[in-house]
């Protein structure tokens, strides 16, 4: 089976965010890692690839910067990865962003994508739902367990009060929830493979998809604070004060 | 006057928590139109007159997962009636149905808002950013305008509105296979939902193993409060997706919130900081959790919480 994985590059979460004065748009240095909660659409890729015979590409979107992120994801095991960074595409929306995409994903082909349900760094949280719009295929959303064959694929939905049982034919659109397996960690073989493996670059207009958007930051303000109360060091007697806390609230 | 569709989804056979809200902004910008996924049985009808609504069209995919359908009518709709804002929540289907919807109109979409305001030539839009410390104010131009709301931004309230007129939407066939939901399953749960708890009871990476989970949810029992979960957890494997609090999970607004070896990262805090009261537990005086926090306990939570329950089950 010819499986694509979206994935993404994202400025550490351990470091603090910031933004570029004026546009708004978020600064991204050089040293990105690969979104975290990409591992899992990763795993899913490779274990469905295992058994079926198949291949594992990546899709991406972004800056380039030393490609740290993208080879974290190749480490586990991918076979090769596309990447389009384009500059006209920095601050790109999330319809952009997925028209880029589909475009990148149809030029490969493809019998089932994966993507997280959203990203650790925008988390818009459309962009599986776009993708299978403009890749013109069923989309099974928010997974907690993927079962794919050569013909279909079935997940358990995320749903409010429970999951639904989802099945549809292939090629399909699937994004999965954090959890849906257990990511693997690159072994020292797959660090050192994943520098030899094919990185693709394909220019923008070779995908025949453009920049553009119709969003803008108009402003950053300060939100207004909420402010820390009391503070105690538990002596063994903390938990008086919680429940002095919780009667004045009228909870007990 | 504006003309404003809001998307509800029924859920335990009448509209949404999550709905009703949407609706208490959207009658304040203009003339309102429900979208409604569910039985339009009189008394949800009643529900969203009464929240404003001046027009249902009811959609019904019966097997089919909702959104392909949903989307392609609501296209074919708005090309002919030009709304000028499409107002979603963020959760799972409204994502679903917004994100394909935006695609067939060719128009861009405004995620996890907290304000939305019409203007000239499209919306402006409030997000919380860095934790809820700042925010960013969006502008979006072009009609019409596709908005997803975060829960818990507006206040749902009934204004006494009269009943609306009811409508069958026709669902297309999208002329491809779409995907059927085969079976559906409610997990069982013990005390309130999640997002609409008024004490919530959460746990972090500070509680130390899966099996340590277990003194949140004792102490939540006693004092009839839902479960949440961080995502480090969530991740982790510990508890399930359904009950991660913050960015990329839920977004709850309880009366209580306590947070037991929660460490407080940005992801986190947005989802829980307006809590009415918040109480945390948790061995790092550095935890970036209590500087939201109004009662602050420096401490092991393998000692605070087993005291805290022992002596709320000796009252």
């Amino acid at each position: 089976m010819k499986l694509v994985v979206c994935v993404k590059q994202i400025p550490d979460p351990a470091t603090p965010y910031r933004l570029e004065e004026g546009t708004g748009w978020m600064i991204r240095p050089d040293d990105q890692v690969l979104d975290d909660t990409d591992r899992y659409g990763v795993e899913m890729g490779l274990q469905i690839s295992h058994a079926t015979d198949g291949t594992v590409t990546l899709v991406s979107m972004g800056p380039t910067g030393n490609s740290q992120g993208i080879r974290q994801a190749l480490a586990m095991g991918a076979d090769k990865a596309v990447l389009v960074d384009d500059p006209t595409l920095r601050g790109a929306d999330a319809l952009t962003t997925a028209r880029v995409l589909a475009a990148a994903i149809e030029r490969e082909g493809f019998d089932l994508v994966i993507t997280g349900t959203e990203s650790t760094d925008g988390y818009a949280g459309v962009l599986p739902q776009m993708l299978s719009e403009l890749l013109d295929v069923p989309a099974l959303t928010y997974a907690t367990k993927v079962e794919a064959s050569g013909e279909s694929v079935t997940i358990n939905r995320q749903t409010a009060v429970g999951f639904d049982v989802v099945t549809s034919s292939l090629p399909a659109v699937v994004s999965v929830t954090a959890g849906v397996v257990e990511p693997r960690y690159p072994t020292f073989k797959g660090i050192m493979d994943a520098k030899k493996k094919p990185v693709e670059t394909p220019a923008l207009a070779d995908l025949g998809s453009g920049a553009g958007g119709s969003q803008r930051v108009t402003a950053i303000t300060p939100a207004p604070g909420r402010g820390a109360g009391q503070r105690i060091e538990d002596d063994g007697q903390a938990h008086l004060a919680i429940i002095a806390l919780l009667e004045q609230r009228k909870v007990i | 006057m504006a003309a404003i569709w809001v998307f509800v989804e029924g859920t335990d056979g009448a509209p949404s928590t999550l709905g009703l809200e949407l609706l208490a902004k959207a009658r304040a910008l203009g003339e309102v139109t429900v979208v409604y996924l569910g039985e339009a049985d009189a008394e949800s009808m009643t529900t969203l007159g009464e929240h404003g609504a001046t027009r249902v069209l009811t959609a019904d995919s019966g097997e089919r997962l909702p959104s392909g359908p949903v989307a392609s009518a609501l296209a074919g709709l708005a090309k002919e009636s030009s709304p000028d804002l499409i107002l979603f929540g963020q959760a799972y289907t409204d994502r679903d149905i917004a994100g394909r919807l935006a695609v067939r109109l060719g128009v861009g979409i405004l995620s996890n808002a907290t304000d939305v305001r019409l203007s000239e030539d499209g919306v402006e839009t409030d997000h919380e950013i860095f934790g809820g410390t700042q925010v960013a104010t969006v502008a979006m131009t072009g009609r019409p305008s596709i908005v997803l709301a975060r829960p818990k931004s507006f206040q749902a309230e009934p204004v006494g509105g009269a009943n609306p007129t009811v409508e069958a939407l026709e669902l297309p066939d999208t002329g491809r296979s779409e995907a059927r939901v085969v079976e559906s399953h409610v997990e069982e749960r013990q005390g309130p939902q999640l997002g609409e708890a008024a004490v919530v009871v959460s746990g972090g990476r500070g509680l130390g193993s899966a099996e340590a989970y277990q003194l949140v949810e004792r102490l939540a029992k006693l004092l009839r409060a839902a479960t949440g979960a961080t995502r480090a957890i969530v991740d982790a494997g510990w508890v399930p997706y359904a009950k991660q609090v913050g960015q990329t999970g839920k977004t709850v607004k309880p009366n209580v919130y306590i947070a037991c070896g929660v460490s407080g990262a940005m992801q986190h805090l947005v989802g829980m900081k307006d809590a009415g009261t918040i109480i945390a537990i948790n061995k790092d005086p550095d935890a970036p959790i209590f500087s939201v926090a109004d009662l602050g306990v420096v401490g092991d939570v393998h000692k605070v919480i087993p005291k805290l329950i022992e002596a709320l089950e000796s009252r």
